[in-house]
């Protein structure tokens, strides 16, 4: 059977990131070194044009290639989330690469090529295209945490990511093989199906079920296997953590959430425990060990899972009814909205970690925002403004995220449940703004104010400005996020 | 004679739980490269046997996607793991202590 072109319209802007991504790694090696940016002005050029056509997904939906792909307004508010954070993340990477003197236009081809992935992942209605799109999107990353390979931590973090990002895709596939013989099929709606008739009694079901939430858990970085997740983060080019953190994250809590309401929506009752669970612990722990990290980087990677529990709330309040219930759509909607907060949040303050350098180096220390405010005061304040928003103080937009989440739960019946958050949110804000306390009321020493620096160049500069202002307008005015959110799950079941 | 499908399945689980716990107990990277390999190859078993139980075809065509995969990411892989050993002189994952484990 050949496609038809109904089918390739649907998949357009995949194709065109894909064709973009392959013409951006022909022309690497043609290009003089003075003129990479403008590979990553094309990237970008091709990322407006995805997010034109993609913002006309927003409101209907088709199956494509015999439903092995689905474009509804759920995948569409994801990609059109991806695009952005993929923008900033380039626009960003263009001052980060000079001053890391990476030279190798590519890495907009694997930054294109891994968001390819992330959007299969979306719009993947059969585990097949979701397993394809988790893969293209991992292996990119390998590469792209070891894109500063004349330096030990970047390949380790590289080493790292890969044996245990191919270890959980391997866990994961045993799951699909499980799921495949139970059902016949690797389409969700048949396997819904398949494993609503033979219930969760049944060992095949079971064990499918726990392989496929312990490969997404590795995904998303929940406890107990989030432990790749700080040292990846650390060691990593600052604009591919941030890139991981957000990006990545996004993706995988898409498909996870896809993956748990459309398969295994009928037996809910069963796996919603294993994730109530895995979210609580993984928010105490991320907010705990985040408390004794001197390494900036490594502290927004605890951080990071420590939000991946926050998220999974959201998940666990849509597995605790049936679909459909306004409960439930509720949870999805509010962890969509929650990610895309903390989108902004957090590549925010990454952004200001990657210009901040002390040397030839990254500024990623505690120590080395010792006293910023008296040195670069606009840095510091961006760096509080986020500091304070990812701890989910009003009026910024981390409170809001916050809000919606706990109010879900809430709504559900588990008040106990936002009450365990609220309290580890507090004690997530003794980090979080120890951070502001020591840019702020800390003397920087004579050494410090020599050397340290703030790599500050118009494209950063956006960079900041579109994360800033997400956060202070979406932390004042949700509204509109939130109707795009709510307007998005209806199509969802 | 036809063998069971339970063979096929407690063979390939057999398979993937080798490659399970040589991932998380053996110190060479690759060796721990093989057992990912291992754990890919049970679900490949898997694949066929319940594609041939079910006659089915879909499985069959999972694995051509899924040992593509398998390629590439070895192809990867294997890189990362030439580019490490080029700093550490060492395929021994205790060496890779920059960042703590």
């Amino acid at each position: 059977m050949t496609p038809s072109l109904v089918d390739l319209g649907a998949i357009l802007p995949e194709l065109l990131i894909v064709g973009a991504a392959c013409l951006l790694l022909v022309l690497d090696p043609i290009t003089p070194s003075s003129k990479k940016d403008l590979l990553a002005w094309m990237s970008l050029g091709a990322l407006a044009l995805c997010f034109m056509v993609t913002i006309g997904d927003l409101n209907h939906r088709v199956l494509a290639f015999s439903d092995l792909v689905i474009i509804d307004p759920y995948a569409a508010f994801w990609k059109l989330l991806l695009y952005v954070i993929s923008g900033m993340t380039i626009l960003f990477s263009m001052t980060y690469l000079k001053e890391e003197r990476i030279e190798l236009a590519e890495y907009y081809g694997f930054i294109l090529l891994s968001l390819a992935g992330m959007m299969i992942m979306v719009s993947g209605a059969d585990l097949l295209t979701i397993y394809l799109g988790i893969e293209l999107m991992s292996i990119s990353l390998y590469i792209m945490a070891g894109f500063k390979r004349f330096e030990a931590k970047s390949i380790e973090s590289s080493a790292k990511y890969f044996i245990l990002g191919s270890f959980s895709s391997g866990i994961l596939l045993y799951g699909i093989s499980l799921l495949y013989g139970i059902s016949g099929s690797t389409k969700l709606t048949d396997i819904a199906q398949a494993v609503t008739s033979r219930g969760f009694d049944d060992p095949m079901v079971l064990f499918a079920t726990m392989f496929l939430i312990v490969g997404f858990g590795f995904k998303v970085s929940a406890v107990p296997f989030h432990m790749w997740t700080p040292d990846v983060y650390q060691g990593a080019p600052t604009s591919v953590t941030a890139f991981m953190a957000v990006a990545s994250k996004a993706a995988s809590f898409a498909a996870f959430l896809r993956v748990l309401l459309e398969g295994f929506g009928g037996v809910k009752p069963s796996w919603q425990g294993l994730i109530l669970v895995l979210c609580i612990a993984t928010i105490a722990l991320g907010n705990i060990v985040a408390i004794v990290q001197t390494n900036v980087k490594r502290m927004l990677a605890y951080s990071s899972i420590a939000h991946a529990g926050y998220a999974l709330i959201g998940i666990v309040v849509a597995g605790s009814v049936a679909n459909g219930d306004p409960i439930a759509s509720g949870g999805v909607s509010s962890l969509m909205l929650y990610l895309a907060i903390y989108s902004f949040m957090t590549l925010g303050a990454f952004a200001i970690v990657g210009i901040l350098r002390r040397g030839g180096l990254e500024g990623e220390e505690l120590d080395d925002f010792t006293g910023l405010s008296k040195r670069h005061k606009g840095a510091a304040f961006l760096m509080m403004i986020f500091m304070v928003a990812l701890a989910g103080i009003p009026p910024t937009a981390g409170f809001m995220g916050k809000f919606y989440l706990f109010m879900a739960a809430v709504n559900a019946g588990m008040a106990w449940l936002a009450i365990i958050a609220l309290i580890f949110a507090a004690i997530s804000a003794f980090y979080y703004l120890r951070v502001v306390m020591v840019m702020y009321m800390r003397e920087p020493s004579a050494a410090q104010e020599n050397e340290t620096r703030l790599a500050f160049t118009p494209t950063t500069s956006v960079v900041l400005a579109c994360a800033i202002a997400g956060v202070i307008i979406l932390g004042v005015f949700p509204g509109p996020l939130v109707s795009v959110t709510t307007s998005a799950v209806m199509s969802f079941p | 004679m036809a063998v069971p499908i339970s063979y096929y399945v407690v063979l390939s689980g057999l398979v993937f739980l080798i490659g399970l716990v040589g991932v998380l107990t053996r110190r060479n990277i690759i060796v721990i490269l093989l057992s990912i390999e291992l754990m890919l190859n049970a679900t490949n078993i898997n694949f066929v046997a319940f594609s041939s139980y079910l006659g089915n075809l879909s499985g069959q065509v999972f694995v051509f996607f899924a040992l593509t995969v398998a390629a590439a990411e070895v192809a990867v892989g294997l890189a990362i793991i030439i580019a490490l050993y080029r700093h550490t002189t060492s395929i021994n994952v205790d060496d890779f202590r920059l960042l703590k484990w």
